[in-house]
């Protein structure tokens, strides 16, 4: 059964669906736009959930949206799993039967936590941090529960440590390596995090890995280690990592690898078909390299240039320089660049809030400060700042983002940089105030005093 | 003595020695010197492209500004009611809001 056929067609609800169908709106007033995802909520903010897990505010503040909104929005939404992508015929299949005819399709499925495959994963107590109803369902379960664990390297994972011990929890955090988040922090920046978890009651185990998790009539009951401890809890989180959702589009033959590879202008393998967020490996004509990111910033920017480009515009995604500001033990910690190459062993798939750029570690020299809580890292590139992690006080975090943005021309401190370390940072700081006013010569500098 | 104005404190109460010299450049000293300035002078902005929209800035403002709408569309909070109670700034986990000089020009 045919149901209707509006021209454009989006297959998810996240930030990139919603970008991508306001940057629609905007160009085509009148055209008829679906959106298909099996999320039953309007739009939320899914960086948010960390927050409300946390119980730092309540859940109907990350609508994004007000009913106003979505109105002049004028989306159909239809709550449904696509099960299958027929290109020839321009045509989805819903899990229900139906199918729905597009001129013009975007792929926005997004990325899905990488589920456990330890005996027991299907306890009930066993789970991940996905959307929405998994935030319900954990505070549920912490409401009853005594003591969790939390396995898994990244952001995600720490957000679960930190809602798990906010909502009264004991929580063991269980890392397969030595410390946390190894491909991104360097050991200083690890340890500061780890102290601060111990210092808020979070029992860490290093080198340590779920064997089993064990349960009594469905429900989880603890787990036993591959060193056969055994630690009772009622939750067991698991953020290790996340993967594009990119199924649909595997099995309708386009190409795929990691994620649904799309060219400068977010277009897949056929033309008429999109892909924007989490789900799309994009191509960088510049460095001929593919890259996935996992950030919302980015969602939300490729899906204004899909919905531009689904328009009959034809805008280049210039990917920009990843950057990412997320609360860690509550400190703010900005990654700019590239700043890692390290290893992380708790993570089997990219993580949620990062970038396969971080990783990487271009010839550089790195230098530090060292200062409690408050940390500034740069890495210094033969020409300009290739990277750079600022953690605690954020005063050096616009800055470091204009500069290494900007590729602004170090040379002139490159050596007082190397030679004195953060002692230079003086140098960087009259630097930066000069190099700021040369590219925008009429507006003083967000924090400089127009003096 | 920034702490309330840039929201930098730790949240567990760990010792904590003074900021140097690096983590704290000068810009950070010559912004906004006092909470009067705020008062006066300041008003907040966003930087919009690092907004995850998580709602908690409308959420914690005492006037029920939506500081969050004005976020993502990277527009000044420029409504004659907000106080520069710098709550919204200091709790914003992204650390998109910060205090600026209202430009002369644009000054009622």
């Amino acid at each position: 059964m045919t149901v209707r056929a509006p021209p454009y067609v989006i297959v998810g609800s996240g930030i990139a669906a919603l970008s991508a169908a306001e940057a629609l709106r905007e160009r085509l007033p009148q055209a008829a736009i679906a959106m298909i995802s099996e999320e039953p909520h309007d739009f939320y903010s899914r960086p948010g959930l960390a927050y409300v897990l946390r119980g730092d505010f309540p859940e109907k503040r990350l609508f994004v949206r007000t009913p106003k909104d979505l109105r002049d929005l004028n989306v159909e939404r239809i709550t449904a799993r696509v099960d299958r992508l027929q290109c020839e015929q321009n045509e989805l299949v819903l899990a229900n039967g139906q199918r729905v005819r597009y001129a013009c399709l975007l792929l926005a499925t997004g990325a899905l936590a990488v589920p456990p495959t330890f005996p027991g994963h299907d306890l009930v107590g066993v789970v991940k941090l996905d959307g929405l109803d998994d935030t319900r369902h954990i505070i549920a379960l912490a409401k009853r529960g005594k003591s969790a664990v939390v396995i898994g390297g990244g952001i995600t994972a720490l957000e679960l440590v930190e809602g798990l011990g906010a909502r009264g929890l004991k929580v063991h955090y269980f890392l397969r390596g030595d410390r946390y988040w190894g491909d991104v922090l360097d050991e200083a920046e690890s340890s500061l995090v780890m102290d601060r978890l111990r210092h808020e009651g979070v029992v860490i185990h290093t080198k340590t890995q779920v064997a089993q998790a064990l349960g009594a009539g469905g429900k989880l009951t603890g787990v036993k280690t591959q060193a056969g401890a055994h630690i009772p809890c009622q939750v067991l989180a698991v953020a290790i990592g996340v993967r594009p959702r990119a199924d649909l589009a595997r099995q309708a033959g386009l190409k795929v690898e990691k994620g649904v590879l799309v060219n400068q202008f977010l277009q897949t393998s056929v033309p008429n078909v999109y892909a924007a967020g989490d789900v799309a490996e994009v191509f960088d004509p510049r460095s001929g390299t593919t890259t996935l990111d996992v950030l919302w910033p980015t969602a939300l920017a490729q899906g204004k240039v899909a919905g531009a480009n689904m328009a009959g515009e034809r805008r280049p995604y210039s990917k920009g320089v990843a950057f990412n500001v997320t609360m860690l033990t509550g400190l703010k910690v900005a990654i700019i660049g590239a700043v890692g190459g390290g290893k992380n062993d708790d993570l089997v798939a990219i993580m949620r809030g990062e970038s396969e750029s971080w990783r990487l570690l271009p010839k550089s020299w790195v230098i530090s400060d060292r200062d409690d809580a408050n940390r500034v890292r740069l890495l210094v590139g033969e020409r300009r700042l290739v990277g750079a992690l600022v953690m605690g006080d954020q005063s050096w975090s616009r800055p470091l983002q204009r500069l290494i943005v900007g590729q602004a021309d170090i040379t002139p401190i490159r050596p007082a940089l190397l030679e004195s370390g953060m002692a230079s940072l003086t140098q960087l700081a009259a630097f930066y105030q000069q190099w700021e006013r040369s590219q925008t010569p009429d507006i003083p500098s967000g924090l400089s005093r127009s003096s | 003595m920034f702490d309330w104005l840039f929201g930098s404190k730790p949240a567990c109460d760990q010792p904590s020695t003074a900021t140097s010299a690096a983590a704290r450049p000068p810009w950070a000293a010559l912004s906004l010197e006092s909470r009067h300035e705020v008062l006066s002078e300041a008003q907040v902005v966003p930087e919009a492209a690092n907004c995850v929209q998580c709602g908690c800035c409308t959420y914690n403002c005492p006037m029920g500004i939506d500081v969050r709408a004005h976020a993502w569309r990277g527009l000044p909070v420029r409504d004659s009611h907000c106080l520069t109670c710098s709550e919204c700034v200091k709790r914003c986990p992204r650390g998109v809001l910060r205090f600026e000089r209202i430009p002369l020009l644009t000054r009622k």
